[in-house]
This record gives structure tokens, C-alpha cells and sequence, in this order.
């Protein structure tokens, strides 16, 4: 029987959702490897409450670990997961997505003396253990990790685990007393979670409304934002129509450009040559729309609509901000 | 002040990577580059140095890997790095993470850096982490994903973009910082520099001259094996609308995203 | 305005639009570096390929045993220029080469262990009648390959810079040679090209000028038609009899479940056999080792057809049966494409000037009829080396007994022996064929005389609807030309300067030839170009991989930023 110790993340008053996704993934695997699945939330504010804490018990977290320190900074968190680990015994760490989880995650296994895998799409229990995949070389071969020794650090790619509810009690808060490395109060944070300039970032958006040289002009990224806000996602566009100016560098996506994987990237009046498919080919969903069927992108996107996007793209946005209004 | 730059030799972006099949790992033949997120180090450190706000004495290019990796430090040399150290020994080959980060911190130990910088990730591992785990055999603060560095004496004013936004943070020196490619846009080297780099110090040392202790390299002291390399599951073919009335191919998509909560 | 004073019989002719470029003023000048500033030294090898790495080798086995010299040369002894990433980045070719080269140039090594794929294990031809049939036809002498090798270039290339760096050469790659210097009417060095321009020129941030690398004795070893070697010869009048014309090649490497077991080389379809069509080519199909295969497609660029493309003719090829059967279950694993120079004999400039001499296909050493060019480019590497260090021994830089050296040996004899071997296809294939044939038969000698060649761009153009027959590509034995591409590690920054010339506003016509033409799909008509009237072609220069067909019809291709471009590997 084996325990996994979560780590998750918190800010003002919310769970990381990553974080949750892992919870909901331990509490799955840990009933398999006869087990819990506990959480650990390092933080100083009035946050940090019982009940708060105590909610993770809906995500599948059978006791919750609180730990006193600094917000948003990584070696403390090593400290304090790596007395918990320690004193009881976990056999595996797991983190969701995001940066904190590198930080923690590898410095954790640096600390334990421990193996670790990054970027994991899916963890499966094999003869008693957890075997986790991931993707390498460019998410052409899928690669599987075995750990040797006491621990086993899994760190999962962004939103890789869906958060899930169940139904049950709320989970048992125990607080950690810990000592912090003399290194981990060297990093102060002066300011955290700084929002700049009002565009989203799109790498971390969830939806992408993307537009290449089909959109004729470079106007036709006014109906594309109109279709973004309409889903709360972003713009961005090809290497093309941004040599051409019609939309800034800081959007483009391909092998020159970002890379992206949202959960939804609608492109639209793109043909989807490989130097573009390379930047978004990780999407969760893609939708393409075409006026030409024999546009390339057809033949990876899961939905693709040939027709004319100047008269899809208005119809549709009114589609969804009555969906998502009604 | 003295920086150390980790750097790493990566086969070319252009390379068709694969995994051999004889030795199960990364097949490394074939054209290697400096991983271009290294050069975004090697530049923050050249931008300290000549930034006038501290005083840094010299910059040393710090790398570990088999002979074609004094490629790497040629290339780093050439950017500006005053001498280059070469870790390789067979003892390493097949090190995971965490026993690279550690052996990369035996050798920094010789050196005493003041700071320790490095590019946030490598184009083949694509691991994001080397710079935690080096950090923590150090016993240095770290941070990750930084895009701005301002010095002061004796300490760091760092901005890096987490979960919520971007994050300041202050560090006190010595520290590891890993670096993003938003930090700055390296520079050339010049014909000179590149001409001269031969000449400039390369140390070599072996896993006895930085005090490695060898079971905890290599491929048996890694405590995470990878294998069973195989290709992701087949993507099912997507679905083709054809639109004709626009009012029901809309309909149809919005069916379909709703089917899949993206809605 | 364009169409009217354009066109010959009503035709369009690419060279009544060149490109706005002035290669001697814009290409040749002195040093204006500093003088303490200025990169010194021995000898400047502008190129990385065969004829350069030949002449960098040679050089220091000859400096090996002479301390004065190597002394007064400097630093710097020897240094080879290379523009892309590595030695061989940017080199392709079929290829069968013959072994003397290698032989005198590393007379201890053993054949086993040159980088190549073995010697030629048998050959056969065919005649492609039809997109269906074909028939085997005697070898000619020209395909008789016995006793040569399979090799890659691009791998010849990396195996010979290792061997030069080892010897002490100092290769410096991802540096384009940008300017000639002269000097009292000498060449005096190369000057190399900028790095960290923006999209109209400006510097950016990072910008780091060229260097001055000044020497006594300048190599230009630039391959199919280099940007110096083009500039040098208006400079200093080095053209001889005939213009040089080119073909283009465009190449595929695949992995092939069942071995070839012979070099295999065609003539024929796809190619049309009219005269008016002036298409004169064919492919080659040579086995790599027992696992890969190497087949390429080659067409003189004095084509007649606006819809002509080497790449796409490639594609339709391997839809025939017997092709396909070749590649049936194989995997595609590399494209690329390179100009090589047709001319021959009569073509050849005239190879020294004061400070400098040139070598290989630059000098347009590439046997036609033969399709043999490597071994001479590494021949005329060793006599540049050997000729260059006598003469600076003797305190002086008049390299033109190597002129006369390369039309002493074996290059020019093989050269002066096929002189008029291709020109005679201008005439259709059969005609040409039967002469070209009488022309083999006796060595040259009959019928004779000096048939003249032509410039590509001379050549006017109309459509023929060629297009008909590509096939749209099917991902799989089919390919586009953005995919293939993306194969040849091209990442040139998207806000690099545009490196091409070619004139704004032109007709039609030349812009769709320009579309088919190029291999890497730089050149596009925009959508909402007149259907008659002039076109300003748009120019997506990050994606070409510098073949030089545009500078062989009416356009030029000058060197982006060292660097740039793509990573040859097996080529």
C-alpha cells in the first residue's frame, strides 16, 4: 500500500486548478496502489482555513497537510514536503502543471535522492507501482518512467489531469512543523502575480482563435476577436499574415514562432502547412475552417468545416455568446 | 563577482531525433548545437559583466558530456565566457535529472560561483528542471523562468511569469537562475572571438576530480529508467462539415463543442 | 509597360527584367576596416564543400613540413569561410564519384574507410517512355560507372572539414562571405557578412558587423555559381567564350525496405522530347547502403514552359511503376534541391586572377554527359593548394599557372572531351540524342566545332500547361514543396533581410515561372494580381534553401546571414 502526497498550489482564496487535476489523479491511483492520497498546501495567509483546506476532501484528498511559509516560492515547499515524506512515508510526490511544480518537483528529488519525470500526460498502476508516460521529441515516441528507491516524483504537463469531484466527506487538516533550509529564505517575494497589459498570453489561454492569409485582410482579425472574447480565449495568427503586418509577432505560431497546446484552436482560413501544425499540433481540439478542402489542415484537425469563414465566424460567434449567456 | 554559465550540447533543432534502438536512450550522433536557451544565459551573464553594476571577474562556461560537447563551450567561449570546464567521464553516460544536476553541482562547488546561470530548458531532454536540482545540492536559492535580472551588491532582483502572472523576487547571492528566452536577444559572436575561442582555458576533469561519488551517476545511479518507447495512440480521423446552409453548419459546430465542454 | 518592350515574338524573356543589382560596385571593394582591425590570415577558402576542403587539406600537408612558410602565413594559416551551419549544411548532389581524388589526396587511407556507400554495384538505363512504360537500354559509355562510389556530399563534406580541422585549418562556419577585397588590382581577402540586420536592413539590438579577413591568397570554392565567384568574374574580366547555363536538381533520400542493387539513371518522361520544349534532363536512382536510396530529378533551367518545376516533375516521376516499386514501404528522409552548372567546356571562366583563384563547380568543373563533377572540384582544390604554395613561396601572388594547370589535367581533358555534349538537346531529344551519341562515339571529335550556349534567362518563356500532370501530393510517396522544406532544418528568423533580387513589377508570366521554378515555394503571385498586367511577386525568402536557380533566371541570389538556410545531412 502506498501513499501519494500532492502538492497544491493556492492564490487568493482559489486552488490551482492543475493542482486540483492532480489531486482527483492521486486519489484515482492511490485506490489502486491501496492507498490515500493526501494534499499538501504551503502558505501564511488567513487563507490557509480548515474548511479551505478541508474542501481538497471533494477532489479525492483523504487528510490535507499544512504547512506554514512563504507563498508562491518552491524551496520552501521542498522543506516542508520533504519532513512530510520523512515522517510519513509517501511513496510518490505528484504536482499538476505550471512552474511551481518544476521547481518543486525536481528540487524534491534532488533532496530525496529521488528519480523524477516531467511533462506527464498519464500515470498507470503496473504490478503494485506507477508507471508514468510522457511525450519526447517533439511528441512523436511516448516514453515511460520505473522508479527505483523510496520515492517517485511525478510532474505532470499543464492541465494533463482533470480535476473531478466526488461525492464524500471533507478531507482531515494536520499541520507540519518544519525547519526551512537556510537557502530557502533567501528568495523573498516582492510582488506577486503581476497581471501586464491587457492581452492574454497565449500560451496560457485555453482557447485560441487562430487566422491566416484566408482571412483576405488584415480586418478580418476583428471578426476573430469578436469570436475570442466570445469564448474568453485569445488571437493569434500565422507566420504569413504577421510578415504581411497584419497582426503583431508576439501571436504567431509555428516552428518560427510559439508553441501552443489550448484545450480548443480554431483556425481559420489557415491551410495548416507543417511549418504552422509543428506550433499547435498538441492542441486538445482542433477546429479548422476552409474555404479550400484540399487545405492540408484538414487532414489532422477533428473538426474541419470548408466554407467561407466571413460567413461562419460572425454566425458562430453569436452562437456562442447565446449558449454561454443562456 | 564570479558566474558560471551551465551549458549544453543538444543535437541540432534540424536533426530528426529518434531513439536508438541498441542502446534504448537518445541517439546523440548526428549534428549538435549549444542549446539555444543556454545562449540567453551565456548573454545575461555578458550583460552583467559589462552592465558596470557589479564588478564580475570572470564568466566560466560549465558543461558536462561526452568530447564533441567542447563544441558547446567553444560556442560560449566565443560569446564572451573567459574559460571554459568540461565534466565527461564514462561513469555518467545514462544519468537521469537528478544525478546530472548533482554531478553539475560537484563541479560548480570547485569553482565557488557567486551566481550560477542557466537556460530553463534543453531542446532534447525538454525537462525544465536542472537548475532546482543543482540549487539543492548547493544549498542556493533558485528560481525558474526568469526573463529579467537587475544586480545589485550582492543580491538579485528577478522577474519571472508564474501560474498567476509575473512574479518579483528578490535573491540574495549565491543563487541558480534559470533563464527563459524572453530575457534578452543574444548576441553574434564576432569573427574574432569565434577565431580565438580555441585558445581560451578548457579544463577537463573526471568524476574523481570534483569528488562525484559514482553510485549515484550513470545509469545505475539513476533511480528513474525510461523505456518502452512507443508511438502516442492514433488520433481518430476528424469530422468534415461541408457548409451549405451556414445556420445548420453552425448549429453543428456548436454541437460539437458542447459535446466536448469546450462551451 | 512591361509586356510591351519585354517580349521577343510576344514572348516574355526573363532577362529583360533583371534584377536591380550592380554585383561589382555592390560586391567588390577595399578593405574599410581599421587596419589593426583587420582578420590576417595565410589563405582565405571561401566555401566549405569538396573543392574547398580538398585545397585546405592539401594546403597543410604541404605546410607541414615547411615551418618558413607556415610562419610567414600567420596566425591563421589556412582558413575555410563557410556560410552554413556546418561544412556540408549546404551541399547536395546524386552521387557517384570517381576515386582519384581521394586516392591523391589521402593516398594512406583506405578506401574502406572514405565516407561513402562502397563502390557502384552494377548499372543499368532506361528510356521512360510513357507515365507507364519503359525500356532498358545498353549503357552508354558516359554511364559506365564501374570502379566508382556512392557518396553523399553533404557527408563528404562534414568528413573532410574534420580532417582539415584536425590539420590545423580554421573552419568557420555560419559565416558568409559577403564582399570581395581588392587592392591595387588584387584580390586581398573576403569581407564576411553582417549578422542581427532587421527585415528592411536596419541593425537590431544585437548587430554585429562583418570582419575584414585580409590574405595572400583567396580560394573562391563557392560552389554553383557563388556570390563572389559571380562578382569576380565581371571585376576581372574573367569570362571566356560562353555564358555559363545551369540545370537544377532536386533530390529526395529514403529509406527503403528492399535493397537497390544497381545505380540506375533515366532519360525521358517526365521530360517532353520536343524542341521547342528545351527540356533536357532525366534522374538518377543510386542505392545508399542496403537501406536507403538516393533519387533526384535533373532539368536544364533554359526551359521553355512557365509551369515547369523541377520539384514537382520529381514527384510525378515517382509515380511510375517501375520508381515506384523502388520506394514501395519506404519512408522519405530527406529533400533538397542545388543548381549545378551545364556549360561545360566553353563556360569555364578563366580560373586565376591576381590574389585568387577559383575552383571546383564555381569554375563550372562539372562533366555533363558524365553527370561527374566531385572528383574534379577535389582536383582543382589540390592543384589551388599546390599552385598557391609555390607561388607564395616565391614571394608572389600570379596564380595563373593554375589556370593552365587544371587545362593540363585531368579536368580539362575530360571537359574539352564532352564540350558539345549537351549543347546539341537545344535541337530535341532525338536529334540531340543521335548527335550527342556520335559526339561520345568518337570522342568529341565528331561532329566538332563549338556549339555555342545560351543563357537560361535569354530563353523565352510561354505556357505549355505542364502542371497537368503533377500530382497532388499525398504526404506519403507525394510531397509539397512547404513540407520539404520543413525537412531541411530551414529556420532563417522570420525578421532576417531579404537576400534575393529580383526586379518589382513584372509580367505575368515570369512570375508564375518563378513560382514553378523554385523548389522551396518562394516566390508567389499574391491573389489579387492582374490576370494581364504586372505582377509584384511576393517573396517569402525564409524559406529558400539556396539553389541559385533564380540568379540563372533573371533573378540573383545573393548569401543571407551565415547561418541561414538548411542543414543538408545526407544529401
Amino acid at each position: 500500500m502506498s501513499n501519494i502526497l500532492v502538492y497544491v498550489l493556492h492564490y487568493e482564496g482559489e486552488f490551482n486548478k492543475n493542482s486540483l487535476g492532480a489531486v482527483s489523479e492521486a486519489a484515482k491511483l492511490a485506490s489502486e496502489l491501496a492507498g490515500e492520497a493526501h494534499a499538501i498546501v504551503v502558505g501564511e495567509g488567513s487563507d490557509v482555513t480548515d474548511d479551505f483546506l478541508a474542501g481538497l476532501g471533494k477532489y479525492g484528498a483523504t487528510k490535507v497537510y499544512r504547512a506554514k511559509g512563504p507563498d508562491g516560492l518552491a524551496q520552501p515547499v521542498i522543506d516542508a514536503m520533504a519532513k512530510v515524506i520523512d515522517s510519513d512515508g509517501h511513496k510518490y510526490a505528484l504536482f499538476g502543471g505550471g512552474l511551481l511544480g518544476f521547481e518543486i518537483g525536481a528540487g524534491l528529488a534532488a533532496r530525496k535522492r529521488a528519480g523524477v519525470t516531467m511533462e506527464v500526460t498519464e500515470v498507470k498502476v503496473d504490478n503494485g507501482e506507477l508507471v508514468a508516460a510522457r511525450p519526447i521529441l517533439q511528441d512523436s515516441k511516448i516514453s515511460e518512467s520505473r522508479y527505483k528507491g523510496d520515492l517517485g516524483v511525478i510532474i505532470g504537463r499543464l492541465n494533463a489531469f482533470e480535476a473531478s469531484e466526488r461525492d464524500g466527506g471533507g478531507a482531515t487538516v494536520e499541520d507540519v512543523e518544519f525547519e526551512l533550509s537556510p537557502w530557502s529564505t533567501k528568495a523573498t517575494m516582492v510582488q506577486r502575480g503581476e497581471q501586464r497589459g491587457a492581452d492574454v498570453n497565449i500560451e496560457d489561454a485555453e482557447v485560441l482563435i487562430a487566422g491566416g492569409r484566408g482571412l483576405g485582410k488584415p480586418e478580418g482579425f476583428e471578426q476573430l476577436e469578436e469570436l475570442a472574447s466570445a469564448f474568453g480565449g485569445a488571437v493569434a495568427a500565422t507566420r504569413a499574415v504577421v510578415d504581411a503586418g497584419w497582426f503583431p509577432y508576439a501571436g504567431q505560431i509555428g516552428q518560427t514562432g510559439k508553441t501552443v497546446a489550448p484545450k480548443l484552436y480554431l483556425a481559420a482560413g489557415i491551410s495548416g502547412a507543417i511549418q504552422h501544425k509543428v506550433g499547435m499540433q498538441s492542441s486538445e481540439n482542433i477546429v479548422a475552417i476552409n474555404k479550400d478542402s484540399n487545405a492540408p489542415i484538414f487532414e489532422f484537425s477533428d473538426l474541419g468545416v470548408v466554407g467561407d469563414l466571413n460567413k461562419i465566424v460572425p454566425k458562430l460567434t453569436e452562437a456562442v455568446k447565446a449558449k454561454k449567456g443562456g | 563577482m564570479k558566474i558560471c554559465v551551465l551549458v549544453k550540447e543538444v543535437p541540432d533543432a534540424a536533426v530528426e531525433k529518434r531513439i536508438d534502438p541498441s542502446t534504448g536512450r537518445l541517439d546523440r550522433t548526428g549534428e549538435k548545437n549549444l542549446n539555444p536557451f543556454d545562449t540567453h544565459a551565456i548573454e545575461a551573464a555578458m550583460q552583467i559583466k559589462e552592465g558596470g553594476a557589479v564588478d564580475v571577474d570572470e564568466v566560466v562556461a560549465v558543461t558536462m558530456g561526452p568530447e564533441s560537447a567542447v563544441r558547446a563551450l567553444h560556442k560560449a567561449v566565443s560569446l564572451g565566457a573567459d574559460r571554459s570546464v568540461h565534466l565527461t567521464d564514462e561513469a555518467l553516460a545514462g544519468s537521469d535529472v537528478a544525478a546530472t544536476g548533482y554531478a553539475l553541482a560537484q563541479t560548480l562547488e570547485a569553482e565557488s560561483p557567486d551566481l550560477v546561470l542557466l537556460g530553463q530548458q534543453s531542446d532534447d531532454g525538454e525537462c525544465y528542471t536542472i537548475g532546482a536540482v543543482v540549487a539543492d545540492h548547493l544549498r542556493m536559492p533558485s528560481l525558474t523562468q526568469v526573463i529579467k535580472i537587475d544586480v545589485s551588491d550582492g543580491k538579485l532582483r528577478c522577474e519571472r511569469q508564474a501560474e498567476y502572472g509575473y512574479d518579483t523576487v528578490d535573491v540574495e547571492l549565491p543563487a541558480v537562475i534559470s533563464v527563459g528566452d524572453a530575457i534578452n536577444e543574444p548576441r553574434y559572436p564576432s569573427l574574432k572571438a569565434i577565431m580565438g575561442a580555441k585558445k581560451k582555458p578548457l579544463e577537463t576533469k573526471a568524476t574523481g576530480d570534483v569528488g562525484i561519488d559514482a553510485s549515484m551517476v550513470g545509469e545505475d545511479g539513476s533511480r528513474v529508467a525510461c523505456g518502452n518507447f512507443h508511438d502516442p495512440p492514433e488520433k481518430d480521423p476528424g469530422q468534415i462539415i461541408e457548409d451549405e446552409d451556414t445556420a445548420e453548419t453552425v448549429e453543428k459546430i456548436v454541437a460539437w463543442l458542447d459535446e466536448r465542454k469546450l462551451i | 509597360m512591361a509586356a510591351a518592350n519585354g517580349s521577343r515574338n510576344g514572348l516574355v524573356v526573363p532577362a529583360q527584367f533583371p534584377p536591380p543589382v550592380n554585383p561589382v560596385q555592390e560586391f567588390v571593394s577595399p578593405p574599410t576596416d581599421p587596419e589593426d582591425e583587420r582578420i590576417e590570415v595565410g589563405v582565405a577558402i571561401v566555401g566549405g564543400g569538396p573543392a574547398g576542403l580538398a585545397c585546405a587539406n592539401r594546403l597543410l600537408q604541404l605546410l607541414a613540413d615547411d615551418e618558413a612558410l607556415t610562419e610567414r602565413l600567420g596566425e591563421v594559416p589556412v582558413a575555410v569561410v563557410e556560410k552554413g551551419k556546418v561544412c556540408g549544411a549546404h551541399n547536395l548532389s546524386g552521387a557517384i564519384m570517381r576515386p582519384s581524388a581521394m586516392q591523391e589526396l589521402f593516398p594512406d587511407v583506405d578506401p574502406a574507410d572514405w565516407p561513402t556507400y562502397g563502390e557502384v554495384p552494377g548499372e543499368a538505363v532506361y528510356l521512360m517512355l510513357s507515365g507507364r512504360q519503359s525500356v532498358r537500354l545498353p549503357t552508354p559509355p558516359p554511364f559506365k560507372n564501374h570502379g566508382n562510389y556512392v557518396v553523399s556530399v553533404a557527408e563528404l563534406s562534414r568528413w573532410l572539414a574534420d580532417r582539415a580541422e584536425e590539420a590545423g585549418a580554421y573552419i568557420l562556419t555560419e559565416t558568409s562571405a559577403a564582399k570581395l577585397l581588392v587592392g591595387d588590382g588584387a584580390v586581398v581577402g573576403i569581407r564576411s557578412g553582417d549578422k542581427g540586420r532587421g527585415k528592411d536592413g536596419e541593425p537590431l539590438g544585437n548587430f554585429e558587423p562583418g570582419s575584414d579577413v585580409v590574405a595572400k591568397a583567396t580560394v573562391l570554392a563557392e560552389g554553383t555559381w557563388g556570390h563572389l565567384t559571380g562578382a569576380a568574374i565581371r571585376a576581372f574580366d574573367l569570362g571566356t567564350e560562353d555564358p555559363q547555363v545551369w540545370a537544377l536538381g532536386v533530390k529526395e533520400v529514403w529509406e527503403v525496405p528492399k535493397p537497390l542493387t544497381k545505380v540506375i539513371h533515366t532519360l525521358g518522361w517526365p521530360l517532353r522530347t520536343g524542341a521547342k520544349y528545351k527540356e533536357f534532363g532525366g534522374s538518377w536512382i543510386y542505392p545508399m547502403g542496403d537501406d536507403k536510396v538516393s533519387i533526384g530529378f535533373v532539368a536544364g533551367l533554359d526551359y521553355a514552359d512557365v509551369e515547369f518545376s523541377v520539384h514537382d516533375i520529381l514527384q510525378q516521376f515517382k509515380q511510375h511503376p517501375r520508381i515506384r516499386a523502388i520506394l514501395e514501404g519506404g519512408k522519405r528522409l530527406a529533400w533538397g534541391a542545388k543548381a549545378i552548372p551545364e556549360g561545360g567546356y566553353w563556360a569555364m571562366p578563366k580560373l586565376a586572377a591576381p590574389g585568387m583563384v577559383i575552383c571546383g563547380d564555381a569554375g563550372g568543373m562539372v562533366n555533363v554527359p558524365e553527370l561527374k563533377g566531385i572528383h574534379y572540384a577535389m582536383h582543382s582544390g589540390i592543384l589551388a593548394a599546390e599552385h598557391i604554395y609555390r607561388r607564395l613561396k616565391a614571394g608572389s601572388s600570379d596564380f595563373s599557372s593554375y589556370d593552365e594547370a587544371v587545362h593540363d589535367s585531368i579536368i580539362g581533358n575530360d571537359m574539352y572531351r564532352t564540350r558539345n555534349m549537351k549543347q546539341p538537346f537545344s535541337r530535341g531529344f532525338f536529334l540531340g540524342g543521335a548527335i550527342t551519341n556520335a559526339m561520345v562515339a568518337t570522342n568529341g571529335r565528331f561532329p566538332g566545332g563549338h556549339w555555342k550556349t545560351h543563357p537560361d534567362k535569354d530563353q523565352p518563356i510561354f505556357r505549355a500547361g505542364r502542371a497537368k500532370g503533377y500530382p497532388k501530393p499525398d504526404g506519403k510517396y507525394t510531397f509539397d514543396k512547404l513540407s520539404s522544406v520543413y525537412i531541411t532544418g530551414n529556420e532563417t528568423r522570420d525578421d532576417a533581410p531579404n537576400h534575393i533580387r529580383v526586379q518589382k513589377e513584372v509580367p505575368r508570366e515570369l512570375a508564375e515561372m518563378w513560382q514553378w521554378m523554385c523548389p522551396a515555394g518562394v516566390y508567389e503571385v499574391p491573389d489579387d494580381a492582374p490576370e494581364d498586367g504586372p505582377v509584384d511577386v511576393i517573396v517569402n525568402y525564409t524559406n529558400c534553401v539556396q539553389c541559385g536557380a533564380i540568379t540563372a533566371k533573371g533573378g540573383r541570389l545573393t548569401t543571407p546571414e551565415g547561418g541561414d538556410g538548411p542543414l543538408y545531412q545526407i544529401t
